[in-house]
């Protein structure tokens, strides 16, 4: 289907079947929550938690971090103009055009200077009602010298089918600030989402992002753009995809170098079941002494599905280092007779190996985010 | 004494070329056997058929191990029923820690992984990406710490001695002593080994009990491993192929 035709049959979020407070989720619902991160054993500085259109829980925990809904951020905040909608342009596509036009909330969070927030802050946008798109519109700001852990975990209704998610997010890591953003994504195997996601990091600051999905969603596509424009700044993204039969995923990333001694990685790891998926990277060097590198995996576990790796590299100068890789393809035989001898099955050896190959270890990622992340690997089934 | 591993009349195929022609041999519980032969003779090829991987197709022959024909299992079945294989070259695997795979091998064994890696000296590789990296030493010390979690009762060794400095081949001598509870002589052994060797290293650390020289996928010649070892040393494999104590 056109992409201007996909959001037509879907519904607002603000028509959603809303509770009040998340104690009306079902247990189903909840187990699901839980395991996406929104569990009262695990230590956060502060929760942001949406359902369809409406937020039901906006909680900080600590000084120097700042949580509201963005809504009621952009009426307390009369400077927050600067911001909105400054790293990305309403008119950019369909989709950005539709949350400018109508607004399903979304989070403003904010790490005041100075403060280093330790633990995560969790966020987690619901869809709980059929046929319902989400658009939501997101703010981070990481003021100077300031650190701040994000998880989110999106996902929808265990038994909701269809559902639409467009999140526009604008992040903004100032001097020596740091960032670090961390997906852990459910959706359902009928959903299809539209991240839209624009980042600036200036002098010496610091963006890692890392993506997780690992089951079945209908069709994802989106590119983060992130501009370093400060000297000394750097960003990462790793991706980890498990793409399942009949999903399309299509995940980009491109870092603009746009001052001296800035330096990037992009990492992806894919894992192709069956469906289609497109690892694009992109990194543009827009200033001498930057430093780039791309590397792009995948693994295909059958003819059923479509790997596509597309590295792009640009240097506008001569005095720069970019570097790619991509490899796509099979599991060594050698690796799993290895296994096998070691008395695992062929089904469990594919799975450990699987498994090994989408560890990533993302530098300086927080030991919680990385527990977490291991967590998700652990408990998807990644065999055949 | 009870037979935990016969072989009857074994021939052996890798990609259509015999490998393997007319094998059979008997491994009785807690002995130790030796293997020696030139490159090429099929040596490699038999431990990796009593393993069952696949490319080894079983053409005729049976293999029993306690008394069951496992000659269809898969390797994974065998691992089950107490064969243990140390690799030669074995594959790094992206992401997985040697860690990982001991606690695989443990199963339900109740073995004190960071105790033993220690007991080697091996403990700072735990955490590392399996053999990736690893020294000729290294790898085997791995590989028999793999097996001494996995504890089986037919242990399959392919020249352990290979690539190790000689600093560490005392090592790697204790772990294969320990493996074949050859540290414990005073009580009754239950473990067995088939040790392939070319330096006939081994038999220093091991009392093998008894040898074999396998030449063009034939058993040539079966007796005492000291004897043959320095029989080979004496008069190479040419001799050993005019030899009369040659199997009729």
């Amino acid at each position: 289907m056109a992409e201007d035709k996909l959001l037509k049959e879907f519904k607002s979020a603000k028509e959603g079947n809303i509770p009040k407070d998340l104690s009306e989720l079902s247990e189903e619902e909840k187990e699901r929550l839980r395991f996406l991160g929104l569990d009262s054993s695990l230590k956060r500085e502060g929760e942001y938690v949406q359902i369809d259109a409406k937020p039901v829980v906006c909680r900080k925990q600590v000084e120097g971090l700042e949580i509201l809904p963005i809504t009621e951020a952009l009426k307390k905040y009369d400077w927050l103009s600067d911001y909105y909608w400054k790293l990305l342009s309403p008119e950019k596509d369909e989709f950005t055009k539709a949350t400018a036009e109508d607004l399903d909330d979304g989070y403003f969070i904010r790490a005041l200077p100075g403060y280093k927030i330790v633990y995560p802050v969790q966020t987690c946008l619901y869809i709980r009602t059929e046929k319902v798109a989400q658009k939501v519109h997101n703010i981070v700001i990481v003021e100077e010298g300031a650190e701040l852990n994000l998880i989110t975990s999106c996902s929808v209704h265990p038994h909701v089918e269809s559902a639409f998610h467009i999140g526009v997010s604008e992040f903004f890591v100032k001097k020596r600030a740091k960032l670090t953003f961390s997906m852990l994504h459910v959706w359902g195997d009928q959903t299809i989402v539209r991240p839209r996601t624009g980042v600036l990091v200036e002098e010496e600051g610091s963006y890692i992002s890392t993506y997780v999905s690992l089951y079945p969603v209908k069709d994802i596509q989106t590119s983060p753009v992130c501009r370093l424009v400060g000297e000394g700044a750097k960003a990462s993204f790793a991706s980890i995809i498990a793409n399942q039969p009949g999903s399309k995923i299509d995940i980009g990333g491109e870092v603009w170098l746009e001052a001296p001694n800035t330096r990037t990685e992009i990492i992806s790891r894919t894992v192709v079941y069956g469906g289609e998926n497109i690892a694009r990277g992109k990194i543009v060097a827009k200033a001498p002494k930057v430093k780039g590198h791309l590397e792009c995996q995948g693994l295909m576990l059958s003819d059923e599905g479509i790997m596509r790796a597309i590295p792009q590299l640009d240097s506008y100068f001569y005095d720069v280092e970019l570097t790619h890789e991509a490899a796509v393809g099979k599991i060594a035989k050698e690796e799993v007779e290895y296994l096998m001898a070691r008395g695992l099955s062929e089904d469990e050896a594919t799975s450990l190996i699987v498994k090994g190959f989408l560890t990533v270890k993302v530098e300086g990622i927080p030991p919680t985010l990385q527990k977490q992340i291991d967590k998700v690997l652990e408990t998807a089934k990644l065999g055949f | 004494m009870s037979v935990l591993l016969e072989i009857e009349d074994l021939w052996v195929e890798v990609e259509g070329r015999e490998v393997l022609k007319g094998i059979s041999l008997k491994i009785p519980v807690g002995e130790t056997h030796v293997i020696f032969g030139r490159n090429g003779s099929g040596k490699t090829s038999l431990l990796m058929t009593i393993m069952g991987f696949p490319t080894y197709k079983v053409k005729y022959g049976k293999i029993y191990f306690k008394g069951e024909d496992i000659t269809d299992l898969p390797p994974y079945e065998r691992a089950k029923r107490g064969i243990g294989i140390m690799f030669q070259r074995p594959p790094t695997i992206k992401g997985v820690k040697l860690r990982d795979i001991l606690k695989l091998c443990a199963k339900e064994n109740n073995v004190k992984i960071e105790e033993l890696a220690r007991s080697f000296n091996f403990e700072t590789f735990l955490e590392r990406e399996v053999n990736k990296g690893f020294s000729g030493g290294e790898i085997k010390k791995s590989e028999l710490l793999q097996l001494l979690v996995q504890n089986p009762d037919l242990v399959l060794l392919d020249e352990p001695e290979s690539g190790v400095d000689v600093e560490n081949l005392n090592l790697i001598g204790q772990m294969i002593k320990k493996l074949l509870q050859k540290d414990t002589p005073h009580k009754p052994r239950t473990k067995s080994g088939l040790i392939i060797t070319h330096t006939g290293f081994i038999l220093q650390h091991v009392a093998a009990d008894l040898g074999y020289v396998i030449m063009e996928g034939e058993i040539y010649c079966t007796g005492n491993p000291i004897e043959i070892f320095e029989g080979i040393q004496k008069v190479g494999y040419e001799g050993c192929k005019n030899c009369l104590k040659r199997l009729a």
